[in-house]
């Protein structure tokens, strides 16, 4: 790992000048993906701007039918929120799911969704959830924020300060985790609220994404029969040497299925 | 970039002069010297590393030193009471075997009291799936499974030895 010039930000504003100062400055929040990715030189940055003393940016709140989850708060505090569990207990177990327990005592909801790594959960629920990404300076659908390969919105300076995730009448997460790894291979979210269904899809594509076809079927006839014969087209998905992308068309598939089973 | 990181271990105040980019196992295991804390896959995948922050397993492999400042860290050499006798996850692992070649034996006990404390009356299912970021290349893993069994639901244990 390279050096690097460390700061440790007192709050959003100091962050977002210190990253505006430096040359090739990065942010590092639970740095569950940075840090190993800095060991491996794959990235050099000049300076570390650090948001783990920003207390503002922790916490859960659930406001009505939004639940609130800001962007420092911790993969454990999710999962082992009482709020969550009531709120979107798919969300809670979907958290407590992510990597290991050493591992989200650091990680973050924030730095999870602003690497958009193509394994990651978070993104799944954004999606599946119909979630708004907000920053310091606006509110980004999730339906617009992944756009590809560790590619998102955001703005090279720009900081997600929190997450709100409207609160379905019912929800279901199922991932079909790497054995070795525990990212998810596939990952699929299904939501429901008011009829209206969302099928959030993980680990398949370079992003997540939604998987409209599901989600039209399933709102005319909510059962997995409605879906079983729709095929996820294998095209462009992801391919490497655990799962072939006509693999992962098909785990979709089987764990869309699952997900409504459990709903039902 | 050198930085100056004050921070209590196991108890004790310390104070280094570190780069930036010096791991929190690198500051424990070559400033401070207390080399129980093992690197093993330096990866974040198995686990030797796990140390207690402010109360908390993490990898110690996957946080700088400098963001360790301030705060309290737990390794394994301050498990034990001063006088020697084991703490009881320690005396757990003695008791149930739960160590062959010894190499992951300090990230093995402080998830254990990890896991412990956070799931009293945990069953052995669980405490498996919590152990899915510790790794033991002797694949010893039945006796550690019981000792931390042991210390988080006594009366679930089978006693296999």
């Amino acid at each position: 790992m390279r050096d690097f010039d460390y700061h440790l930000a007192a709050d959003v504003e100091a962050a977002l000048e210190q990253l505006r100062a430096s040359e090739d400055g990065k942010l590092i929040a639970g740095g569950m993906t940075l840090l190993p990715t800095l060991k491996q030189n794959l990235a050099a940055p000049t300076d570390l701007i650090d948001l783990n003393g920003i207390a503002a940016l922790r916490g859960i709140a659930l406001d009505g039918n939004v639940l609130t989850i800001k962007a420092m708060t911790i993969h454990a505090d999710v999962g082992a929120s009482d709020v969550v569990r009531k709120a979107i207990p798919a969300l809670a177990t979907l958290a407590g799911g992510i990597g290991d327990p050493a591992v989200r005592h650091r990680g973050t909801i924030g730095g999870s969704i602003a690497n958009s790594d193509p394994a990651a959960d978070y993104p799944g629920a954004v999606v599946g959830l119909g979630a708004t990404i907000v920053t310091d300076r606006r509110e980004i659908s999730g339906d617009d924020f992944f756009l590809g390969l560790f590619e998102t919105a955001l703005e090279p300076d720009e900081i997600i300060t929190a997450v709100r995730f409207p609160v379905p009448d019912q929800a279901h997460y199922i991932k079909f985790r790497h054995p070795a790894s525990g990212y998810a291979v596939a990952g699929v979210m299904v939501s429901r609220t008011k009829g209206k269904v969302r099928v959030g899809v993980t680990g398949a594509g370079p992003c997540a994404f939604r998987a409209s076809d599901f989600e039209a079927a399933l709102e005319q006839d909510f059962s997995p029969q409605a879906i079983a014969s729709i095929e996820i087209s294998a095209d462009g998905l992801n391919s490497d040497i655990s799962s072939s992308a006509e693999y992962r068309a098909n785990l979709v598939q089987v764990l869309a299925r699952r997900c409504v089973t459990a709903l039902i | 970039m050198t930085l100056e990181v004050k921070l209590t271990v196991n108890g004790v105040e310390h104070s280094a002069q570190v780069e930036a980019r010096t791991l929190l196992a690198e500051l424990l295991r070559d400033h401070l010297k207390l080399t129980g804390t093992h690197v093993g896959c330096d990866t974040t995948q198995c686990g030797c590393c796990v140390v207690h922050l402010d109360g908390k397993a993490i990898k110690s492999c996957t946080i700088l030193a400098v963001q360790a400042r301030g705060k309290a860290v737990t390794t394994i050499e301050g498990l034990a009471q001063p006088d020697g006798t084991l703490h009881p996850m320690q005396e757990a692992f003695r008791e149930h075997h739960g160590l062959q070649c010894g190499f992951c034996t300090p990230g093995m006990v402080m998830m254990g009291v990890d896991i412990a404390r956070r799931n009293p009356g945990a069953d052995e299912e669980l405490i498996r799936h919590q152990l899915e970021g510790n790794i033991c290349r002797c694949t010893g893993y039945q006796g550690i499974v019981e000792a931390i069994l042991s210390v988080a639901n006594p009366g679930a244990v089978k006693g296999h030895h």
